[in-house]
């Protein structure tokens, strides 16, 4: 290689420099992962007073949208707006009447995550935002 | 190249078996409510008899918009789900001069048909109002692009654009239901999330049984005895949309 000598040290230093702002913010102490308000007040679905949520916690993190976005395809498309979960448990497909009613703090909630990750989904530019926020 | 092609049907076999197996799954996840009213074609039927002022008919509207958070905005930026007007105005196809005083002088319900052929759902390019099973015409609102094809399709005016957000124009807010957003279309859903629930359209439950509510095909629902006996219209049944609500003259 023409000139590895240079070229190779200057791959190294820029590429370590390109990434610099991920290892100062994962190694400094400034950084801690996003703290959510979770409700702890039991809310009655289907007669039955539940505090825990829909699917366990991890798996709700990580694929909460593509949920939203099938429960809306079977509850418009197919007439289907009763969600049976994994533990057997019946839910109204419903990001109103369901999902906020236990997790009446979008602000607690919701944005602290879209926040921190630099998302900003549309759902409230119609979906009526939950009365806990006043 | 024998074994390859040998290879390639294996695969394509088992993931179109993983694919079909992976979609039944999806699919018996999600049920709908028991209690849920059904139909082969809703219909709607209104005894205009019994709407002859305006003052009659806004309990109606009002039930109406106040359940689906329909905004009141006053101009030709105006929203309406269901609304009224006048014989000629909404049998336009059908002039008559002479007719009886009281015909002449009321005001009939207008609303979305729910067609049997609607010309809004086929003009939709992105597919966002569509016919469920029950005969209904419905809106996807994720999906509408705003374009207005539909309200332009629509022979009966039944459909309202957003052309600002229509949050600050609602009065009070259901909050067990969404608005709109600016750049949508939006119109009367037959209400589908009640029926759903085993309950009748809001208009039909604030009317005294004024509007009836039931299923075309089925001979003993009400729609069909209370058609047995009295003369009704469509409004412009000539368009072959096969429009889904009838009024009684």
């Amino acid at each position: 290689m023409y000139n590895a000598k240079f070229v190779i040290p200057g791959a190294i230093i820029f590429v370590g420099l390109f990434t610099a702002p991920f290892w100062t913010n994962v190694f400094s102490a400034k950084h801690e992962a996003v703290k959510l308000e979770l409700p702890q007040k039991p809310v009655t679905f289907f007669g039955e007073e539940r505090t825990q949520c829909i699917e366990p916690r991890e798996w709700m993190a990580a694929n909460h949208m593509e949920m939203l976005i099938e429960w809306r395809d079977k509850a418009l498309r197919e007439n289907k707006r009763i969600y049976v979960a994994t533990d057997g448990r019946k839910w109204e497909t419903s990001l109103q009447n369901t999902c906020m009613a236990c997790h009446t703090n979008k602000a607690e909630f919701c944005d602290k995550c879209h926040t921190a990750n630099s998302v900003s989904p549309y759902c409230w530019d119609c979906h009526v935002e939950p009365q806990g926020n006043k | 190249m024998k074994a390859s092609r040998r290879y390639f049907l294996k695969v394509a076999g088992l993931s179109t078996f993983a694919m079909a197996a992976g979609a039944a799954k999806a699919d018996a996840a999600y049920e709908g409510y028991s209690e849920g009213l059904k139909a082969k074609r809703w219909a709607m039927v209104i005894d205009t008899r019994r709407f002859q002022k305006p003052e009659d008919m806004l309990p109606i509207i009002e039930a109406c918009h106040k359940v689906h958070n329909v905004p009141s905005i006053k101009g030709p930026k105006e929203i309406k789900w269901i609304w009224d007007d006048t014989f000629e105005h909404a049998f336009a196809n059908d002039p008559n001069p002479m007719l009886p005083e009281d015909v002449e002088e009321r005001r009939f319900f207008l609303l979305c048909n729910h067609c049997t052929n609607p010309s809004c759902v086929r003009v939709c390019p992105p597919g966002a109002t569509y016919k469920t099973e029950g005969g209904l015409v419905a809106i996807d609102y994720h999906r509408c692009v705003g374009c207005r094809f539909c309200m332009a399709a629509c022979p009966y005016g039944s459909r309202s654009f957003n052309f600002k957000d229509p949050r600050p124009f609602v009065k009070e807010i259901n909050p067990a239901y969404p608005t709109r957003m600016r750049g949508v279309v939006e119109k009367c859903t037959f209400c589908a999330e009640r029926l759903e629930k085993g309950l009748m359209p809001a208009c039909v439950e604030a009317s005294n049984g004024a509007i009836m509510f039931g299923d075309l095909n089925d001979p003993n629902s009400i729609v069909r005895r209370v058609l047995a006996k009295n003369f009704s219209m469509r409004r412009k049944p000539d368009l072959g949309t096969d429009p889904g609500v009838y009024y009684i003259i």
